[in-house]
């Protein structure tokens, strides 16, 4: 197990770098120069020269690379162009918030997701799995700023329950949030919903047709017994690693869904920094990304090998 | 608990249907049978013949789509399709236990076995988590596992297919049941793994007064040694049931005999026996003949066949669905299939060398992963094959022995050109053959051919049977070919299949047509050698005798040399001229067929065919026991390779040095052991004799 994580690892590590220098390079060779892009088109030759020179924009490019990988690893990570604040505190913000809404929606989806799974998976063919697939199927194929402004309809103007917009105060805590994230989080789990419960469902339907759930309903155990300790097991491993690695467009990739409720997520902030063309806060968003999808990536390898002995022991 | 002074299953009159649309297939028919506390039963069967559905049908487990139609069955004094689901799960496991095929696949592979072995005992026995581990403990004992607490640790990957179908076999009695059905146990297990089985269950069965067995097989010969009665199925029919001694003596049903004539018994040859196929196919359950369902096949059908046979009790606990069978008891019918008009090849002389394999190896070079890498490892080599010398003699047939990881197919890949050699030469009729089939020449390709044992996987499905062998016709032969439709003909004729065979698909055909079609393609260049390399192995065993036989009728008539790669001692001992041994990528021993059954055997020799099961049930057998499972390739034993499971293991000598090989003057056998000639006559007995004729092998 050990030896299988530090292998993983290693292949992190290994992705991190490699993407890094890709960034570094892509935004390097983006047209425009930078210096102008920050003074505008009027600045003067020798202004423009001062601000290449404090940016280093002059130096050879390795030890450019190199020290914007230093200032990334120990927290400079400069100004932004555009606010003309400082980028960490920026990030680190939105990411908090995006974070509690990836958890959010995570605690509504799996359950959800696994349970309809299972149910339609026990009762494959029968009315209960139709009726799931056609449920489920519906909902997917509305796109998030349908579902989302249905539901603010629904459960912010009608019932009054929830707030239509999430303004997120920067000190609020997590439950004082929580209101807010309602509604953003199940427009989300929405769109995992059906592709998780179909994931499951074809996993318990393929797990039962296994011998070995012969052999343990011969033993006499109770059906619900035979179905969760022997099928379920085996028959999540798939969905594990696919909710795993969703945590990464959960936390990064709800463009839609942040724009529809006016959160302030990662999402949005993006959008913004790639429209004033912002150099630092895009590299920085995106080596956040970055990290967050090789983090979830390890994750998912992570639950599987330990649901999986074949690879936990190492074999 | 079953307290109930009459049988302990009871099935009576019972037909088991699966829908198919509209349709109701009857998969078993008017099946009665009754089974005693402590009686062993077998059901023998083809593919087809219900067995495994009457099986779970017993067990009430069928498919959904599964129905019993009529009958009942009886478990004690209930009726079992009467039990609520509850009482039912108190039977399952508690007091009928499975035991299942394919261990592997059985068993949950998330699951410690420890766990897996537990929960049975929990359930049915109300233990707790940590009794019922002690007990799964004791019961890992019980079959012999040595260190039970590391095997309750382990998961199923981890283990051998032999100890977890121990393992399987320690669950199912643990909790005692009176029955214990099992289904197939030793399918897919080398010969040598299947015997420690045989002997385990046959011990447990005379152990236990109490547990009655139900064993359903193919296998004729596995019954003969284990059970007290065999229940013979065919096509959905109970055809004979009887004692397991007066069943073999004397069957009362030719469905019987003629599976019997089918099984190429040890130690016999073509030269002293015919295999009598049994001609056609067992009909499917949606085209079953009116009457007696054998009719078709059958030599002594006449009209009164045409009404369905009741079971008739034929006296002695004996009974038999066939209207003649007092016919057949009195002596004065003959119920066995037609001798097959074939010329007895004379144990051909030698003329000459076909193949010459000189010292070939195969190996492997497996790249260590990065971990091992990083711990300064570098890759393995597997030695699939290590030095092999082979000669096949013009026109003769040559078989090779060897159970799984021998390097019996690796070595036939690198003569055929499909994987290259890593060293050695082949000579073939005087010409070399290189290593790789790209770079030999049509000659070579065309006078060498193959027939591998999975026939659906050598034919192309969207090919038509005649462009199949058309193709080989026109592009193979030496000499011009006219009329390739005729040829095409001829070759089908020849492995006894009509002409408008040419017209199907591959998905047309039963198994065994599909390997006569692969035989006739290999025979369409008119090669100078065949090489079949399990080719029977998929088939049933009437379908096998039919194909034994036409492959020595081919070679009488094409004077083609054969090299008959198997598994299976007894096929090989039928077919082949020469026998070689392999084990672990080296000969251990190579014998002319009369010779092999004769001391001095090679110890792997001797524990191989101390393994084989016996289709006489009186015949004696030697035990020979060996010691663990076959190593990997890749961690070779040093000196002799036999050495880690060598029953008459002499000390360092066999670590440290590789043993002679040795021989007599003039031919014959030849070994490659330490122990010398003379000393291994003295202390070898022959490892069977057979009873009734009194025949000694
Ligand atoms: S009933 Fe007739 S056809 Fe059937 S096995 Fe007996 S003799 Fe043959
Ligand atoms: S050399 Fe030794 S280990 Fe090998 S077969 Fe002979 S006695 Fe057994």
């Amino acid at each position: 197990m050990w030896r299988y994580f530090l292998r993983r690892l290693g292949f992190l590590l290994l992705t991190l770098v490699v993407t890094s220098i890709i960034i570094f390079l892509v935004t390097r060779w983006l047209p425009g120069d930078v210096a102008r892009v920050i003074l505008g088109r009027e600045a003067g030759e020798a202004a423009v020269a001062q601000v290449r020179e404090e940016l280093g924009l002059d130096d050879p490019l390795p030890v450019q690379y190199v020290d914007w990988v230093r200032g990334f690893v120990v927290g400079e990570w400069g100004l932004s162009y555009s606010t003309r604040t400082e980028i960490l505190p920026l990030v680190t913000q939105r990411l908090r918030n995006s974070l509690m809404l990836a958890v959010v929606t995570l605690v509504l989806a799996v359950p959800l997701a696994v349970g309809l799974g299972v149910l339609a998976g026990l009762n494959e063919d029968r009315w209960v799995d139709s009726l799931i697939s056609v449920a489920s199927l519906s909902v997917v194929g509305l796109p998030e700023f349908v579902t989302g402004l249905i539901l603010i309809q629904v459960f912010a103007f009608g019932f009054g329950l929830f707030p239509a917009t999430s303004l997120i105060s920067p000190d609020a805590g997590f439950f004082e949030a929580l209101p807010s994230l309602i509604l953003p989080a199940v427009t989300a789990m929405l769109v995992l919903l059906a592709y998780i419960a179909r994931l499951v469902r074809s996993g318990v339907i393929e797990e039962l047709k296994q011998p070995y759930v012969r052999t343990a309903a011969l033993k006499g155990l109770p059906y619900r017994t035979v179905v969760v300790r022997h099928v379920l097991r085996n028959a999540l491993l798939p969905a594990v690693t696919v909710l795993a690695i969703s945590i990464g467009w959960l936390v990064s990739g709800l463009i839609v869904v942040e724009n529809v409720f006016n959160y302030p997520g990662m999402g949005r902030l993006f959008i913004f920094a790639v429209d004033r063309r912002d150099l630092p806060l895009i590299q920085a968003l995106t080596m956040v990304t970055v990290l967050i999808f090789a983090f979830a990536n390890l994750l998912a390898d992570m639950a599987y090998a330990l649901l999986n002995p074949q690879i936990r022991l190492g074999e | 608990m079953v307290n109930h002074n009459g049988p302990l299953l009871d099935i009576d009159d019972l037909t088991v249907g699966y829908r198919q649309g509209e349709r109701r297939l009857e998969a078993v028919r008017h099946v009665s049978l009754r089974i005693w506390p402590g009686q062993s039963v077998g059901i023998v069967g083809e593919s087809g013949s219900g067995k495994t559905t009457l099986a779970m049908a017993v067990m009430r487990y069928l498919p959904p789509e599964g129905q019993i139609l009529s009958g009942t069955i009886r478990f004690g004094d209930r009726e079992v399709q009467d039990l609520s689901d509850r009482d039912m799960r108190d039977l399952w496991g508690g007091q009928i236990a499975l035991v299942p095929q394919g261990a592997r696949s059985a068993l949950n592979p998330s699951m410690r076995l420890g766990d897996q072995a537990a929960e049975i005992l929990r359930y049915h026995r109300g233990l707790s988590r940590k009794a019922a581990h002690e007990q799964a403990r004791a019961s890992f004992e019980r079959v012999q596992l040595g260190d039970p607490e590391r095997i309750a640790r382990a998961y199923p990957h981890q283990l051998s297919g032999g100890m977890l179908q121990r393992v399987l076999i320690a669950m199912a009695l643990s909790t005692e049941p009176a029955l214990l059905v099992l289904d197939e146990p030793t399918s897919s297990l080398d010969v040598t793994t299947q015997a420690e089985i045989l002997k385990l269950v046959r011990d447990l069965i005379r152990g236990e007064q109490h547990t009655a067995v139900l064993y359903i097989t193919h296998n004729l010969s596995v019954v003969a040694q284990l059970c007290d009665r065999v229940a013979v199925m065919y096509a959905g029919d109970l055809v004979e049931d009887a004692g397991t001694r007066p069943l073999y003596r004397q069957p009362l049903h030719p469905y019987t005999r003629g599976l019997l004539d089918c099984v190429p018994v040890l130690g016999t040859t073509k030269h002293e026996v015919d295999l009598r196929p049994i001609d056609g196919q067992i009909p499917g359950p949606e085209s079953r003949p009116q009457g007696c369902v054998f009719r078709p096949r059958c030599p002594l059908a006449i009209d009164v066949c045409e009404t369905y046979p009741p079971l008739y009790d034929a006296g002695e606990e004996r009974r038999s669905r066939c209207h003649r069978w007092e016919g057949i008891r009195a002596g004065e019918l003959d119920p066995a299939q037609p001798v097959p008009a074939r010329e007895r090849t004379p144990p051909g002389e030698r003329a000459g060398t076909a193949l010459d394999v000189k010292d070939i190896s195969v190996h492997f070079f497996e790249r260590a992963s990065l971990p091992q890498r990083l711990r300064g490892e570098r890759g393995t080599v597997v030695r699939a094959v290590d030095g092999v010398s082979l000669t096949l003699g013009k026109g003769r047939t040559l078989g090779l022995v060897g159970e799984s990881g021998s390097g019996k197919t690796t070595l036939a890949r690198a003569i055929i050109g499909l994987v290259a050699r890593t060293s050695g030469t082949i000579e073939f009729l005087d010409m070399a053959v290189p290593p790789k089939l790209a770079g030999r020449s049509r000659d070579i390709y065309s006078a060498l051919q193959v027939v591998f044992q999975d026939p659906t996987d050598a034919l192309n499905p969207f090919i038509g049977v005649g462009e199949a062998l058309r193709r080989p016709v026109q592009r193979l032969r030496t000499e011009k070919v006219d009329d390739a439709d005729q040829v095409v003909a001829a070759l089908l004729e020849s492995v006894d299949l009509s002409p408008s065979y040419a017209l199907r698909l591959p998905d047309e055909l039963s198994g065994g047509e599909k390997q006569r079609v692969a035989v006739a393609r290999a025979f369409a260049p008119n090669p100078a050698v065949l090489l079949a390399d399990e080719p029977v192995s998929s088939l049933d065993v009437s379908v096998q005798a039919s194909l034994l036989n036409l492959l020595d009728q081919l070679q009488t008539e094409h004077g083609t040399a054969i090299l008959f790669i198997s598994h299976d001692v007894a096929v090989v001992g039928y077919l082949a001229d020469d026998i070689a041994v392999i084990y672990l990528g080296e000969l251990m021993e190579v014998s002319p067929a009369s010779a092999l059954f004769d001391p001095p055997y090679h110890p792997y020799t001797e524990a191989l065919l101390a393994s084989v099961p016996l289709l006489d049930p009186d015949a004696e057998q030697r035990e020979v026991q060996l010691k663990g499972d076959i190593p990997s390739p890749s961690a070779k034993p040093s000196g002799c390779p036999f050495h880690t499971r060598c029953p008459r293991f002499l000390g360092d000598i066999c670590v440290e040095q590789r043993p002679p090989w040795r021989e007599r003057e003039g031919g014959g056998k030849r070994y490659f052991c330490h122990i010398a000639w003379d000393d291994l006559v003295r202390q070898q007995e022959r490892i069977f004799r057979f009873s009734e004729t009194g025949k000694e092998v």
